[in-house]
C-alpha cells in the first residue's frame, strides 16, 4: 500500500532521512518510532509530500507520490498531529467537514459523515457540532482531529504522535479507540512515536529510526527476538517494565478458543513464561492444557502483548 | 453587547446627531464660558458640514491605508516576499516615530495646502500600524494550524483564505481602530494648512480666545473617535467569537 | 533563507529608487527667492559636468552593488560611502546653482535628493538590521552619526542650502526652541511618571479604580491635541488670577503651561497602563516568595515588583517621550514654543524651507530618542545586565 524506496531528505547537506526504505501492507498499522531528532516525522511528512524528497521514490497503491498535485494527494490521505491543529475559528462541524469541502462533497453527504463520526467517537452531535475548539477538553480535541482526518474515509491515515498531549489513562483509550476503528474501516496507519510502549500497543509493524537512519523494520515480535543493534535494544529494553508485570499473573486468564500447533503450556504458568515459550519456537499462538493435561483453547502472542502494554 | 453596555454610547451618538442638528439649542451650555457678547455656538461655518469632512477625509485615508497596508504585509508574509520581512519590521519601528505635524508638514511642500496634504499625512500615517498589526498577525498564525491545513489537502491560497486571514481579521480590524483614532486627532491639525476638517473650530477659537469654539470642536472629535472605537471593537469582538463564546 | 544564491530582492527595490532619483528627479530646486517657485535641477545638471557623470555613475554602481549579496559589512560601508557623498554633493550643487551677487535667490533639495536619501537609508537600515548589532555597538554608531552629522553642519558645506539659510537668519531662536522643545517632551514625561507611577501602583491594588482610571485616560487621549491645549488655556488662566503665587512659578493661560500640562495629561495613559501591565505580569511565585522571606508590602513593591517592572517601564518611556517630541510641535499654536514656531511660522509665510527647519530636527529628536530607548530596552532584556533608568 505504502512503499517507502530508498528515500533521502538532507537539511544543509545533513541527511535527517538517510536511504531508509520499507513498505507497510494495506490494512495494517506501522508506527515509527524513534528518538527526537531521529527523522522520524520528516519522513512521515514525505508520505503525504508535506516536505519532499531529494532522493528515492514513494509509492501510494503504486502510484509515485511525485506524480500527484500536493494538496490532491493529501486529501486523500487523513492527516492527524499532534496537539490535533483544530482551526480554532471554526466548529466541531465545520473543522471535521475540511476535507469533504475540499472535495465538494454535497451538504447532505457532508452533514451525515460528521454526524457518523461524531456518533462513532462518542461525541453527541447535538451537543458537540456547534461548539468551538477551545470549548473542548483535551481528549475531545484529540478525537474531533481524528475524526477529522477521517473524514473524507482516506485509506490511509498519518498520524504525528497523535496522542501526546493526553494524559496516560485518556492516552490508552484513544489507542484502543484507534484500534477499533482501524478494524472497522480497514485503513491503513503510520503512527509516528516516540514512546515503545504506544509502539508496541498499535503496531502490526515498528520502524526503528536513529539520527535518520532506518535500524530495524519488523513485527514487533522480531524486534524483541533479535533486536537489530544495540539502540533497539535499549529501546526495547524500556519495554521491559511492562513485561515483567506479565510475571504477576498466570494465563488462565488468556485462553481463547482455538487450536495451535506446539508444545502446550499450563495454565497455571505466569504469562512470561508463556511469551518466552512463544519467543522460543517461534509460533504466534500455543496450545494450552490444564495440569492434568487437559486442552483449554491456545494464548496468542498478540494478546500477550497487548497485556504487557496495558494490564488489565 | 448588553443594551446597559450600549446604552452611555447611544446617549453619545444622539448627543452628536442632537447638536449637529441644532447647535443654538445647545447655546446654554457654552454660554458661561464666553465673554458677554461673543458668539457661544460656532458661527464661522456649519458644524454639520464639516463634521462630515472631517469624517470622510479619515475614511477615505483609512481605507487606502487599508488596502495598500494590508496588501504589502500580505506580500511580505508569502515566501515571495519574505526577504522583505526584516527591512518592513524596521522601517514601521522607525517611521511610527515620525511625528504627525512632521508628517503634515513635510506633505505640504509637496502638495501645497488644502486637504491634499492631510489626506496623505493621514494616509502615510495609518500605513503603519494596520501594516504592523496585519504582519503580526499572519506571522503569528500557530504553525501547527497551518500545517494542518496543509496537511488536510488545502492549497496555498485556501490556507491564506480559510485559516491565515479569518484568523488575522481582528488583529487587522484592531489596527484599523488605532489608525481610525489616531486619523481623527491628527486630522484638526490639517486646519493649520487650510484643511477642512473641525480643526477649523478649534483654531477659531484659539485665534479669538473663544473657550467654547474650541470645546465645541474637542469634544465633536473625541466623540466621533469614541464611537468610531466602539464601532470596531464590536467588529474586533464579532470576529473573534470563536475565542470568547 | 537561499543565502548566497540570485538577486538580493531588496537590493532591487533600492536601486530602483535610487536609479529613478538619480536620473529622473531634480535633485536641486531653484528658488528666486525663499517663498517663489523653483526650477528643479537634474543630478546630472547640478553639478559641474566631470563630477556630475561621475556621481551618477558611482550611484549607478552603488545600485547594482545593492543587487549583490555582499557581506554586510561591504554593503554598509558602500552604502555609508554613498550618503556622504550625496550629501557633499548638495552642498557644493546648492554653492553652483546659486546665481553669483543675489543673496535672494535659495537653493533647495529636490525630490530626486530626498528619495535618494530615503533609498540609501533604507538600504542602511536594511544592513543595520540583518547585522543584529549589541546594544552598545549601536549607541556607540549613534554617537558617531550625531558627530558625523554635527561635522557636516559645523563644516559649512551645506551652508548654502536654503534651510541653512534660515537657520543662519535666526540661529539663537533655533536653539533656544530646541532647547524649549526638550524640556516641554523631557519635563512633561517626568512629571508624567512622578503622577502615574504611584496612580499605576494604586490601580493595581484597587481593580475598581483601574477601569475607571484607564477609561477616563483613554478618553482623554481622544481629545484632539490642539483642543487640549486650548481647552487647558482658562483654567490655567484662572488659577494664574486666583491662587496666590501661581503665576509666580510660571502657570499661565497661555504660553509654555498649558501645554505642559496637555503633555503630562496625554503622557499619564501609557505610563498607568504599562505600570499596572507590568505588576500584573510580576510572577506569583516572585511575590509569594518575598512574603515568605517576610518582607513588607512596601519592601516587596520596592526590591520584587519595580525591579521586574522595569522593562514595562522602559516601554512606556518610549511611547511617552516619542508622543511628547511630537506633540511638543503643536504647543507653538499656543504660543508655548518649541519647534513648531518655525513649522507654523513657515506654514503662515509659505516659507516651506522654514517648515523644514522646524520638522527636520523634530523628525531627528524622535530617531535619536527611538534608538536610545531601543537599546536601553535591548539592555534591560539582557541576562545579567544591569540597566539603572536615566
Amino acid at each position: 500500500m505504502i512503499d517507502i524506496q530508498s528515500v533521502t531528505k538532507r537539511y544543509g547537506g545533513k541527511a535527517v532521512v538517510d536511504s531508509v526504505s520499507f513498505a507497510v501492507p494495506e490494512g495494517t498499522i506501522a508506527v515509527l518510532v524513534g528518538t527526537s531528532g531521529s527523522g522520524k516525522t520528516t519522513l512521515l511528512r514525505m508520505i503525504n509530500q508535506l516536505v519532499s524528497q531529494d532522493e528515492g521514490t514513494i509509492l501510494i497503491g503504486g502510484e509515485d507520490t511525485r506524480n500527484i498535485p500536493g494538496h490532491e494527494l493529501r486529501r486523500r490521505i487523513g492527516y492527524a498531529i499532534q496537539g490535533h491543529g483544530l482551526f480554532p475559528h471554526r466548529t466541531v462541524a465545520e473543522n471535521i467537514a475540511t476535507v469533504p469541502r475540499l472535495l465538494k462533497w454535497d451538504r447532505t453527504r457532508i452533514n451525515a459523515r460528521v454526524d457518523e463520526l461524531l456518533d462513532l467517537f462518542q461525541l453527541d452531535p447535538a451537543a458537540f457540532a456547534d461548539r468551538y475548539p477551545h470549548q473542548l477538553s483535551g481528549g475531545q480535541q484529540q478525537r474531533v482531529g481524528v475524526a477529522r482526518a477521517l473524514a473524507a474515509e482516506p485509506k490511509i491515515l498519518l498520524m504525528d504522535e497523535p496522542f501526546g498531549a493526553l494524559d496516560p489513562v485518556l492516552r490508552g483509550k484513544a489507542q484502543d479507540e484507534l484500534l477499533a476503528i482501524q478494524k472497522r474501516f480497514g485503513t491503513t496507519i503510520v503512527v509516528v512515536t516516540h514512546d515503545i510502549n504506544e509502539a508496541f500497543h498499535l503496531g502490526d509493524t515498528i520502524a526503528v529510526m536513529d539520527k535518520g537512519m532506518l535500524l530495524q523494520y519488523g513485527r514487533p515480535i522480531d524486534l524483541l527476538k533479535a533486536p537489530a543493534t544495540p539502540f533497539v535494544e535499549g529501546l526495547v529494553g524500556a519495554f521491559d517494565r511492562p513485561f515483567r508485570l506479565l510475571a504477576l499473573d498466570t494465563v488462565a486468564g488468556l485462553i481463547e478458543p482455538g487450536e495451535a500447533q506446539g508444545e502446550p503450556i499450563e495454565a497455571v504458568r505466569t504469562r512470561q513464561d508463556a511469551l518466552a515459550a512463544l519467543m522460543w519456537s517461534g509460533a504466534d499462538a500455543l496450545p494450552v492444557v490444564s495440569t492434568d493435561g487437559k486442552p483449554l483453547g491456545r494464548v496468542r502472542l498478540q494478546t500477550l502483548l497487548r497485556q504487557a502494554v496495558r494490564p488489565q | 453587547m448588553s443594551l446597559v453596555r450600549l446604552a452611555p454610547r447611544i446617549i453619545l451618538l444622539l448627543l452628536v446627531v442632537g447638536f449637529l442638528a441644532s447647535p443654538e439649542s445647545f447655546d446654554f451650555v457654552f454660554r458661561p464660558l464666553v465673554q458677554a457678547n461673543a458668539p457661544a455656538i460656532y458661527n464661522q461655518g456649519d458644524l454639520a458640514a464639516l463634521t462630515l469632512l472631517h469624517v470622510r477625509m479619515v475614511f477615505i485615508a483609512t481605507l487606502f491605508a487599508t488596502i495598500i497596508a494590508v496588501a504589502l504585509a500580505i506580500l511580505v508574509t508569502r515566501p515571495f516576499g519574505a526577504e522583505f520581512l526584516p527591512l518592513a519590521r524596521t522601517v514601521v519601528n522607525i517611521g511610527q516615530t515620525f511625528p504627525p505635524v512632521a508628517v503634515l508638514a513635510l506633505a505640504v511642500p509637496a502638495m501645497g495646502f488644502g486637504n491634499g496634504p492631510t489626506l496623505v499625512a493621514l494616509f502615510l500615517y495609518a500605513l503603519l500600524p494596520i501594516f504592523e498589526n496585519t504582519m503580526t498577525a499572519l506571522t503569528t498564525v500557530p504553525p501547527n494550524i497551518t500545517d494542518a491545513a496543509k496537511g488536510n489537502g488545502m492549497t496555498p491560497i485556501q490556507i491564506f483564505r480559510q485559516i491565515e486571514l479569518p484568523l488575522s481579521l481582528p488583529m487587522i480590524v484592531g489596527g484599523i481602530k488605532i489608525s481610525t483614532v489616531i486619523g481623527f486627532g491628527t486630522a484638526t491639525i490639517g486646519s493649520t494648512v487650510a484643511a477642512k476638517t473641525l480643526g477649523e473650530v478649534i483654531i477659531a477659537g484659539l485665534q479669538s480666545n473663544n473657550l467654547a469654539f474650541i470645546l465645541q470642536g474637542a469634544l465633536l472629535v473625541a466623540a466621533l473617535a469614541i464611537l468610531v472605537f466602539d464601532l470596531l471593537s464590536m467588529a474586533e469582538r464579532s470576529l473573534m467569537k470563536w475565542k470568547a463564546a | 533563507m537561499h543565502k548566497g544564491r540570485g538577486l538580493e530582492k531588496t537590493g532591487v527595490l533600492m536601486a530602483a529608487l535610487i536609479l529613478v532619483s538619480t536620473f529622473l528627479l531634480p535633485f536641486i530646486v531653484v528658488k528666486p527667492n525663499r517663498i517663489l517657485e523653483g526650477q528643479g535641477q537634474m543630478l546630472i545638471d547640478a553639478l559641474p559636468s566631470v563630477s556630475s557623470i561621475a556621481l551618477a555613475a558611482a550611484l549607478v554602481i552603488v545600485g547594482l552593488c545593492l543587487l549583490l549579496r555582499l557581506p554586510a559589512s561591504a554593503r554598509l560601508a558602500i552604502v555609508t560611502a554613498a550618503l556622504l557623498a550625496v550629501i557633499l554633493a548638495l552642498g557644493s550643487a546648492a554653492n553652483a546653482g546659486l546665481p553669483p551677487g543675489n543673496s535672494y535667490a535659495r537653493v533647495s533639495p529636490g525630490s530626486g535628493f530626498w528619495l535618494l536619501l530615503f533609498a540609501l537609508s533604507l538600504a542602511f537600515i536594511d544592513v543595520i538590521a540583518k547585522l543584529k548589532l549589541s546594544p552598545t555597538v549601536r549607541l556607540m554608531l549613534l554617537l558617531i552619526a550625531i558627530v558625523a552629522v554635527g561635522g557636516i553642519f559645523a563644516s559649512g558645506i551645506l551652508a548654502d542650502i536654503s534651510v541653512m539659510k534660515e537657520y543662519a537668519n535666526r540661529a539663537d531662536a533655533f536653539w533656544a526652541e530646541m532647547s524649549r522643545h526638550a524640556m516641554l517632551a523631557l519635563g512633561s514625561m517626568l512629571v508624567a511618571f512622578l503622577i502615574g507611577l504611584p496612580l499605576g501602583v494604586v490601580c493595581h491594588r484597587v481593580s475598581w479604580l483601574r477601569a475607571a482610571a484607564l477609561n477616563m485616560l483613554n478618553i482623554l487621549q481622544t481629545i484632539p491635541s490642539i483642543a487640549l491645549f486650548g481647552l487647558l488655556i482658562l483654567p490655567l488662566g484662572w488659577m494664574a488670577a486666583h491662587i496666590p503665587g501661581a503665576a509666580a512659578i510660571g502657570i499661565s493661560g497661555i504660553g509654555t503651561a498649558p501645554a505642559f500640562v496637555a503633555l503630562v495629561l496625554y503622557s499619564l495613559l501609557p505610563v498607568v497602563a504599562n505600570t499596572v501591565a507590568g505588576l500584573e505580569n510580576v510572577p506569583r511565585e516572585a511575590n509569594d516568595a518575598a512574603r515568605g522571606a517576610g518582607m513588607t508590602d512596601l519592601q516587596r513593591l520596592f526590591s520584587i515588583e519595580f525591579p521586574l517592572t522595569f522593562p514595562s517601564l522602559l516601554a512606556a518611556i518610549r511611547i511617552v517621550l516619542i508622543q511628547n517630541i511630537g506633540m511638543a510641535t503643536i504647543a507653538a499654536l499656543i504660543g508655548g514654543g518649541g519647534m513648531g514656531v518655525f513649522v507654523f511660522q513657515g506654514l503662515g509665510q509659505s516659507a516651506m524651507d522654514l517648515v523644514l527647519l522646524g520638522a527636520l530636527p523634530t523628525v531627528a529628536m524622535s530617531f535619536v530618542a527611538a534608538i536610545v530607548l531601543d537599546a536601553l530596552v535591548d539592555f534591560s532584556k539582557a541576562p545579567g545586565s544591569e540597566v539603572r533608568p536615566a
